[in-house]
């Protein structure tokens, strides 16, 4: 899959992928402060009787990257599910509190959970591309939420920012998965911005990849946060300094213990247990 | 454990020890068993319609009165009592019978099985797809009679001219019969489409109808094919519901003609009942042509089995 590299504009090398925490974290103050895209307050979810977070209250940036790092079974995928409403599909799942995308509570009773989830998209952990061609995977959002455009146009730039173009411009018509892994995992982000949403919820999008192909993924991660609100849940807590703003870590429990700007998360943790975590003593 | 005691120990042979060779020769004798079964019928069905051929009745030593395979293949009537044996008046009623069933079973079984496999609760499925196997298992004689005594009175309210015997309602209860296959190997092939693709969908903002056609059902194309094919090889060789309302005058309808609908025929099933039920005598022309006509029924099915095996490789995804 990487006869390209050589083409794409940020060849992979060592430097890249030993980012250091300052560097990503200077970005804030290079940037200007940001406003608050989506507001959790008292937020708590049950599974049937099982408590799977518990009263979580944080403040989301807006086009920032905002890490969600913890140990298995914190809550942090469920709490990115509940962003975009995802855990309506779950039968057993009940949402508390109140979760603001942007002043309105999405948990309200009249809101669309289709109409939220086009302004919220999500890369998922195993790269899922449909059984289609290259094209209409990148074209389906387009279609479903009635796009007008010029889709040959649109699928082209989709592709070009999630760094997949230079790869599979001769091979538009031929199904996505035919792609390696980290490529449909490209694949899966040109999908999810090409209807042009305001988030991008990301569940542990390199989980299932190798080193390069994650590289490439961070990179890109780094680049979207330039127009979209990135918020990535990930158990990799090099992967969370070297590419995000703010980082929340949470503990078993479903309890966030903090959530600052990744620099100081990193450097200065608030409490042992969080320090305990992020180096490594245990989870 | 001393190095006899390992020796001893791990030369056993449990393999070839005589209970595990009796279990295999039992295994092996059944699986032959269903085999040889199946390749006597086909042999016998070959080795009998042979007779009836004027080209291969000399091969199998045959002497008697025979029929050309020509006369045969591209006749229009059916007249065994005069001697005419033309099969294209049995196999135009029977393949407009089987587009008449897919017509009624392709779509109905479909939505039936996306509604069992995306919208239902589980409640919902709870209830429904046991009362679909119990549609399965009506004797289909039961739902000739049922469309002898409803489906053609409903018919004959809207087309008044129609017969009492038709192909309209020879076909619709032929659908109706094969609606539960059709929709539970469709809901097999789409229950197995993997969740993250739905989730995919829904992760884009899609609809619940944009998920389950656009996403599902193109993923599970080919089990939803395989399905179309296998019930349709049902309705063709589907016997006594038709045989009960579709008739028992032989005639060639034009295919093509929706009108043909209206009118009664005698698919290839049926002619092979009225055959064994009628007093020709054993070894005459028009038991063999039983066996011809058996043949091409046969013939017909298995094209069909190969078709579906073909289309379903062809659109497999691989997910």
């Amino acid at each position: 899959m990487d006869q390209s590299t050589d083409e794409s504009p940020d060849p992979i090398d060592e430097s890249v992928i030993e980012t250091n925490v300052a560097d990503a974290a200077t970005s804030d103050t290079a940037r200007g402060p940001a406003d608050t895209i989506v507001e959790a307050r008292n937020v708590d979810v049950f599974y049937d009787d099982v408590q799977a977070l518990d009263d979580i209250s944080m403040s989301i940036p807006e086009q920032r990257v905002t890490a969600m790092v913890g140990p298995s079974g914190c809550g942090k995928s469920t709490f990115l599910r509940c962003i975009n409403r995802m855990n309506d599909r779950i039968d057993a799942a009940r949402v508390e509190g109140e979760l603001r995308l942007r002043e309105k509570n999405v948990y309200d009773d009249d809101v669309d959970p289709v109409a939220l989830r086009r302004r919220v998209g999500m890369v998922f952990q195993t790269p899922n591309p449909f059984p289609k061609s290259i094209y209409d995977n990148v074209a389906y959002g387009l279609e479903i939420q009635g796009i007008d455009g010029d889709y040959d146009q649109l699928v082209e730039e989709s592709l070009r920012r999630a760094a997949l173009w230079d790869e599979v411009s001769d091979q538009l018509h031929e199904s996505g998965l035919d792609l390696s892994g980290g490529q449909q995992q490209r694949l899966c982000i040109a999908r999810a911005i090409a209807p042009d949403p305001e988030i991008v919820l990301m569940d542990e999008p390199a989980s299932a990849l190798d080193p390069v192909a994650t590289s490439k993924i961070e990179d890109l991660i780094t680049d979207l946060a330039e127009e979209y609100t990135v918020i990535i849940v990930t158990h990799n807590m090099q992967q969370a300094a070297r590419i995000s703003d703010k980082t929340a870590v949470f503990l078993t429990g479903g309890e966030l213990v903090e959530f600052g700007d990744t620099e100081q998360v990193f450097q200065n943790p608030g409490s042992d247990r969080v320090e305990d975590y992020i180096t490594g003593k245990f989870g | 454990m001393s190095t006899d005691d390992i020796e001893a120990d791990l030369t056993r042979n449990t393999e070839n020890a005589p209970s595990e060779l009796l279990a295999r020769l039992f295994f092996f004798v059944c699986a032959v068993l269903s085999v040889v079964t199946t390749a006597s019928i086909i042999v016998l069905l070959v080795s009998e319609a042979a007779k009836f051929f004027s080209v291969t009745a000399p091969l199998v030593g045959f002497a008697g009165e025979t029929v050309s395979v020509v006369e045969f293949l591209t006749g229009t009537t059916w007249q065994v009592n005069s001697g005419e044996f033309g099969v294209l008046a049995l196999v135009s009623a029977t393949l407009l019978i089987t587009v008449g069933a897919a017509i009624v079973s392709v779509p109905l079984g479909v939505a039936t099985a996306i509604y069992l496999s995306e919208y239902a609760s589980r409640r919902a499925r709870r209830i429904l797809k046991p009362a679909l196997e119990i549609l399965a298992g009506i004797p289909t004689v039961v739902y000739g009679f049922f469309a002898l005594l409803y489906i053609t009175p409903v018919i004959q309210l809207v087309f008044p001219d129609t017969g009492t015997f038709n192909l309209a309602s020879a076909s619709i209860v032929v659908g109706i019969m094969i609606i539960p296959m059709v929709a539970s190997i469709s809901e097999d092939a789409m229950s197995a489409v993997p969740e993250e693709l739905r989730q995919a969908g829904y992760g884009m903002g899609a609809t619940k109808f944009d998920v389950s056609t656009g996403v599902v059902v193109p993923a599970a194309l080919s089990g939803i094919f395989s399905s179309f094919i296998l019930a349709l090889s049902r309705a063709i060789g589907e016997t006594m519901a038709v045989t009960v309302a579709a008739g028992s005058q032989a005639a060639f309808l034009q295919p093509w003609n929706p009108a043909s609908y209206l009118e009664g025929a005698l698919p290839m099933t049926a002619a092979m009942i009225q055959l064994l039920l009628s007093d020709i005598t054993g070894g005459g022309l028009g038991y063999r042509s039983l066996f011809a006509v058996g043949l091409t029924l046969f013939a017909l099915t298995l094209s069909m089995n190969i078709v579906s095996d073909l289309i379903a490789q062809r659109y497999r995804e691989e997910y």
